[in-house]
C-alpha cells in the first residue's frame, strides 16, 4: 500500500463546478485512466481518496491537493512505483489522469507520501488572488491600510441556525494591491485556515466598503507559515507573488 | 454569434447549481457553425439534471454532429433563478455546448416526455426572444419542433410549434435536415412555403394545415388542408442493430438523475399492459442484437469511467439475450467492480436472480411494478403477474442481501374498487412477512400514481378519476395504515400528488383549446410545473375558467365509441378498432398474450409499416414472457415462428409479426 499526493489546476468553465462534483469527476478519471486505486470495504466499496480544504463553487485555483491510497505499491497494472523505465511512473500518472479529465482541470504534480495528517488538518493558510472591478489603485490601497490598521474586523454570522461572533482580523496574515486589471484592481491575500478558513470573499464583504470580487483564484496552500513556508507538494513552475504588505 | 460566455460567467455566481450551464461534458461536440450546415438546438424543457440523461436527445445529437450538413447543441431550461437573471441583464436563451444564443439557431426541437413541461417550452421560448406563437413568427425565425412520447397528442402545444414529430427519430432528423439545407441554398422562402415542404416529410405534423372545427362545447374533427396528408403516421426504424448510438454518452461533471451508462437493449413491447402508452406507441418489439449490446456495455465503461450501467428498455428481463448480456459482463475482468442495473424489473424470482448475478455491491433496494393490488384489477390492466409471483421475487430479493422492496401501483384505473385499492397494502404488509424470515426490520415502501388515459391506448376512452375521487382513495389507503398500525409495520406509503395528476389528464388528451391555457399559465408565472414546489392548481383552474373548460368536460368525462379525438389524424400504427375490442376485453377483465411469442391480434403496428419484432434470440428468456399464462419452461422453443436476425441484412418482408 502506498498514498501518492496529486497538485492540480481547476480554471475556466468547470471552476463552476462544486466540490461534490470534483471528487466524482476524480472518481471517473481514475478509472478510466486505469490507475490502482484502492477500495473501502463493505456494501459500497468507494475509492480512498482524501481531499483537502473545500474551494468555493466559482472560485479557481491553481493549487488543489488530493491524496490517493493506491492498492499496493503497483500504480498502473503491474507497473510498481520503483519500476525503472523512460517515463517516471508521477509523470505517466500525471500525463494518463491529464488525458481524461476535463478541461479546465490539470495535474502539476504527483509524488509518493508518507502517512501524516490530513491535508485539512496540515494547511494552515492560503494565498488568494481577487480581481475587483470599479475600484482604482489608491481607494484599493486605502482600503487595504483601513483592514490592516484595525485591530479587530468583527463580524456575525450563522452557525447552525445561532448567530455567533467572530473577529476575522487574526486570520488575515497579508494582504495588497498587486496590479491593475483593465477594469479594476488585483488583490493578494494570505487567510488562514485554522481553526477555520476564512473565504476570500468574506474578508471583502466584511469591511466597508465593501468589496466584490470579480474573480478569485487560490494560488497557494501553506502548511507552516514564515519565510520558508511549505505547500503540501510544490508545482514545478515558480508559485504566485507573495503578498506585499506583511500584517 | 458569438459565444455568450462572457457574460454569462459574471453572472452565474449568482444562481444555484451553476454547473448545469457550463457544458463540458465528456462526450461533448464543440460544432463547426458552417453557413452550410443546418443548426440544430435540442433542448429538454426541464432542468439540467433531468434532461441530460435523456437518452432520445443524446442520440439526436450525436448523428445530427456526424452529418456534414448539420450542427446540433443543447439546451436545457434554466431554473427560475437565472431565468430572472437573463431577464434582468438582456441575456437569452443559449446552448450549453459553445454558449450560443438559441435565436441563432436553424431549428429548436423539444423533446416532450412529460405534460406538465409544456409551460416550461413556452418559457424557453420567450428567454430565448422567439415570438411563442406560431403565427406570430417571422420568416427569420427558427423552426420549433417538438418530438418525443408527448408528441402523439401536440394538440395541446400546437399553436406554438410549427411541427411535431412522431415516433423514432434517427431518419426523419436527417430528412428534416436535408430538406432545409436545400431550403437554405435556394435562398429561403415564407414561413408558410416551409411548413408545406415539412408536412412532406413523413412522421412530421404540420398544425398549422389542420383545421380544428368544434361544436356545442366539443371537438368535431380535425380536417387536413390540401397541403397536408389526412393522417400523420410515426416514423420506426426497422432495425436498432444500425443506430447504436448514443456511442459518445455525455458524462455530466455535475450530478444528475439516472447519472450511470444507459444501453438501450430493446425498443417496443408487446406485453400490452392497458395503461401504458409507451408500450403501445412503440411497438413492434425491436431488440439490439446481444453481442451489440455487449460491445456498447464494454466501450462505454471503458469509455467514461462509470461504474454502473443499466440495461434500458420497457422490460429488459423480457429481452431475450438477457442471460448472454448478463454472463458476459459480469465475466469481463475489464470492466472492473461495476454494478449493472435494470430499472425496469419484471415481478419473478427468475429476474432476482439475474439481478443477484449482476450487482454484487449495493444490495440496497430492488423496485418491482405490479401495478395494481387484486388479480381482477390486474386481469382489467392486463399486468397478469400472479401474487405467488411477486412474493417469489420479494422471497428471493430479501434471502439474497436486498434490504429494500418498493413497489409502484396505480389507482384510479377502470372498474376499481375500493376492495381492490386496499388489496395494494394487503400485498405490501404481505410482503413484509416474507422479509421477515430473512430480516428485523424489512421495509417496502408503496408508491401510489394517480392513473392518466392516454392516447393511442384501449383506456383513451375512459373518464379520469376525479381530483376529488383520487384524493379520497389516497386517504382510504392512509385509514387503513392508521387502523392497523402495528399489523403494517415496515409498510411505507407514498403518492403523486392528485392535484397534479388532474392537469396530466388535461394536457395528455387535451385538444387544441387547451393550448390557450398553457399560455395563460405561464403567462401568470406558471412554470416548472412538475416540480411540487412550482405546481399550482390554482392558476390551472382560473386559466381554465377564463377560457370557458372544465376538468369534468375535459378530462373526468367518458368518451363514446365514435367520439372524436384530438389525435385522430395522428397514427401510432394501431387499428382504433382493435384497441377499442382491447378496451371492451378490460371492462371484461380478460387478459391478452404477449404477442412476440402467440400469434398476431392485428393491433396493426407490423403489419401497417410492414416491419416485424426483431429478436435477439429465437429462445425467450427463461421464465418465458410471465404472467401471461404462456407455458414456456426454461430454454424451450417458441411454438411459433419468430424470424431470428438475418446474418446479412436484407429487406423485411412485408406482413410478418
Amino acid at each position: 500500500m502506498m498514498r501518492i499526493r496529486i497538485r492540480f489546476h481547476k480554471k475556466g468553465k468547470i471552476r463552476f463546478t462544486s466540490h461534490r462534483d470534483v471528487a466524482r469527476i476524480w472518481e471517473r478519471a481514475f478509472r478510466r485512466a486505469g490507475i490502482a486505486v484502492a477500495y473501502s470495504q463493505g456494501f459500497s466499496p468507494r475509492q480512498k481518496l482524501s481531499f483537502g480544504l473545500a474551494l468555493s463553487t466559482g472560485h479557481e485555483s491553481e493549487a488543489e491537493f488530493l491524496d490517493v491510497e493506491l492498492v499496493d505499491d503497483r500504480y498502473r497494472g503491474q507497473k510498481t512505483w520503483e519500476a525503472d523505465g523512460d517515463v517516471s511512473p508521477a509523470t505517466e500518472v500525471l500525463e494518463s489522469l491529464n488525458a481524461v479529465l476535463p478541461v479546465g482541470m490539470d495535474v502539476v504534480a504527483v509524488a509518493p507520501i508518507e502517512k501524516g495528517d490530513s491535508l485539512q488538518q496540515a494547511v494552515v493558510a492560503c494565498t488568494w488572488s481577487m480581481d475587483v472591478d470599479d475600484i482604482g489603485r489608491a481607494d484599493a490601497e486605502a482600503w487595504v491600510a483601513d483592514v490592516l490598521s484595525r485591530a479587530e474586523i468583527v463580524v456575525e454570522r450563522e452557525r447552525k441556525g445561532k448567530p455567533v461572533i467572530e473577529d476575522l482580523r487574526p486570520h488575515v496574515h497579508a494582504l495588497g494591491v498587486t496590479g491593475t486589471t483593465e477594469t479594476g484592481v488585483r488583490l493578494t491575500a494570505d487567510l488562514g485556515t485554522q481553526p477555520r478558513a476564512l473565504r476570500p470573499t468574506e474578508l471583502l464583504a466584511a469591511v466597508d466598503p465593501p468589496l466584490v470580487a470579480r474573480s478569485v483564484c487560490r494560488m497557494n496552500q501553506w502548511t507552516s507559515q514564515g519565510t520558508d513556508r511549505e505547500e503540501p507538494l510544490m508545482a514545478p513552475v515558480a508559485p504566485a507573488p507573495l503578498a506585499k504588505v506583511p500584517a | 454569434m458569438s459565444s455568450l460566455w462572457p457574460e454569462l460567467e459574471r453572472v452565474l455566481g449568482e444562481v444555484q447549481k451553476p454547473a448545469r450551464y457550463i457544458g463540458c461534458e465528456d462526450g461533448m461536440t464543440v460544432p463547426d457553425h458552417h453557413p452550410g450546415a443546418v443548426a440544430w438546438l435540442l433542448l429538454y424543457p426541464d432542468t439540467y439534471e433531468i434532461g441530460l440523461p435523456n437518452q432520445g436527445l443524446q442520440i439526436l445529437y450525436e448523428i445530427l454532429n456526424e452529418r456534414p450538413d448539420a450542427v446540433a447543441e443543447r439546451s436545457y431550461a434554466p431554473w427560475t433563478d437565472l431565468a430572472e437573471v437573463l431577464r434582468r441583464e438582456g441575456l437569452p436563451l443559449f446552448s450549453v455546448d459553445t454558449h450560443r444564443a438559441a435565436r441563432d439557431f436553424d431549428v429548436l426541437a423539444f423533446n416532450l416526455s412529460a405534460e406538465l413541461v409544456y409551460t416550461n417550452v413556452l418559457e424557453c421560448l420567450d428567454l430565448a426572444g422567439i415570438p411563442i406563437r406560431t403565427a406570430h413568427r417571422t420568416d427569420d425565425d427558427p423552426l420549433v419542433l417538438v418530438g418525443g412520447h408527448c408528441a402523439y397528442n401536440p394538440e395541446p402545444v400546437a399553436d406554438f410549434v410549427d411541427a411535431a414529430v412522431l415516433g423514432d427519430g434517427e431518419e426523419v432528423v436527417g430528412e428534416i435536415t436535408e430538406m432545409l439545407a436545400a431550403w437554405k441554398t435556394e435562398g429561403g422562402g415564407t414561413r408558410v412555403d416551409l411548413h408545406r415542404r415539412l408536412a412532406t416529410i413523413t412522421g412530421v405534423y404540420v398544425p398549422s394545415l389542420y383545421e380544428v372545427t368544434f361544436g356545442d362545447g366539443r371537438l368535431h374533427g380535425v380536417r387536413a388542408s390540401s397541403e397536408a396528408v389526412e393522417v400523420v403516421e410515426k416514423r420506426t426504424v426497422a432495425d436498432l442493430a444500425d443506430w447504436p448510438y448514443p456511442k459518445q454518452q455525455l458524462v455530466p461533471l455535475t450530478e444528475v438523475v439516472h447519472d450511470r451508462l444507459n444501453v438501450e437493449v430493446f425498443r417496443g413491447c408487446t406485453r400490452g399492459c392497458r395503461f401504458c402508452q409507451a408500450g403501445m406507441i412503440t411497438r413492434p418489439v425491436r431488440e439490439r442484437p446481444a453481442a451489440q449490446v455487449r460491445t456498447m456495455v464494454a466501450e462505454g465503461l471503458k469509455r467514461t469511467g462509470y461504474d454502473e450501467v443499466a440495461l434500458t428498455s420497457l422490460s429488459t428481463a423480457d429481452f431475450s439475450g438477457i442471460e448472454q448480456v448478463v454472463a458476459e459482463t459480469v465475466a469481463d475482468d475489464a470492466c472492473g467492480q461495476v454494478s449493472v442495473s435494470l430499472p425496469s424489473l419484471r415481478v419473478d424470482a427468475f429476474t432476482v436472480g439475474i439481478a443477484a448475478e449482476i450487482q454484487k455491491a449495493r444490495r440496497t433496494g430492488l423496485t418491482f411494478a405490479p401495478e395494481a393490488g387484486s388479480w381482477r384489477m390486474r386481469q382489467v390492466i392486463n399486468k397478469l403477474i400472479r401474487e405467488e409471483d411477486l412474493y417469489a421475487a420479494v422471497e428471493s430479493a430479501y434471502s439474497q442481501g436486498w434490504r429494500r422492496v418498493k413497489l409502484y401501483f396505480l389507482t384510479g384505473l377502470p372498474t376499481e374498487t375500493d376492495q381492490d385499492t386496499l388489496g395494494i397494502l394487503e400485498m405490501a404488509r404481505r410482503c413484509v412477512e416474507v422479509g421477515r424470515q430473512h430480516l428485523r426490520n424489512p421495509s417496502v415502501t408503496v408508491s401510489v400514481g394517480g392513473f392518466v388515459p392516454k392516447p393511442f391506448t384501449p383506456f383513451q376512452w375512459f373518464g379520469q378519476n376525479t381530483e376529488a375521487e383520487l384524493r379520497r382513495k389516497v386517504g382510504v389507503l392512509r385509514d387503513e395504515l392508521k387502523r392497523d398500525t402495528k399489523g403494517y409495520r415496515g409498510v411505507q406509503l407514498k403518492w403523486h400528488d392528485p392535484r397534479a395528476t388532474a392537469i396530466e389528464g388535461l394536457l395528455s388528451r387535451g385538444d387544441r383549446r387547451v393550448g390557450a391555457v398553457v399560455e395563460d399559465v405561464w403567462r401568470s408565472g406558471g412554470v416548472f410545473q412538475e416540480w411540487s414546489e412550482h405546481f399550482s392548481l390554482e392558476l390551472w383552474t382560473a386559466a381554465l375558467e377564463r377560457h370557458g373548460l372544465t376538468l369534468e368536460e375535459m378530462v373526468y368525462r367518458h368518451r363514446t365509441e365514435d367520439e372524436a379525438f384530438a389525435w385522430d389524424h395522428l397514427s401510432a400504427g394501431l387499428h382504433r378498432d382493435f384497441l377499442w375490442q382491447d378496451w371492451r376485453d378490460a371492462l371484461e377483465a380478460v387478459g391478452l398474450e404477449d404477442c412476440r411469442w402467440t400469434p398476431c391480434y392485428d393491433c396493426g403496428a407490423c403489419t401497417g409499416y410492414g416491419i416485424e419484432h426483431v429478436v435477439a434470440s429465437a429462445t425467450p428468456p427463461a421464465g418465458g414472457s410471465q404472467g401471461t399464462g404462456q407455458d414456456l419452461a426454461n430454454g424451450g422453443e417458441v411454438p411459433v415462428l419468430l424470424t431470428a436476425r438475418p446474418e446479412q441484412r436484407q429487406p423485411v418482408p412485408a406482413g410478418g409479426g
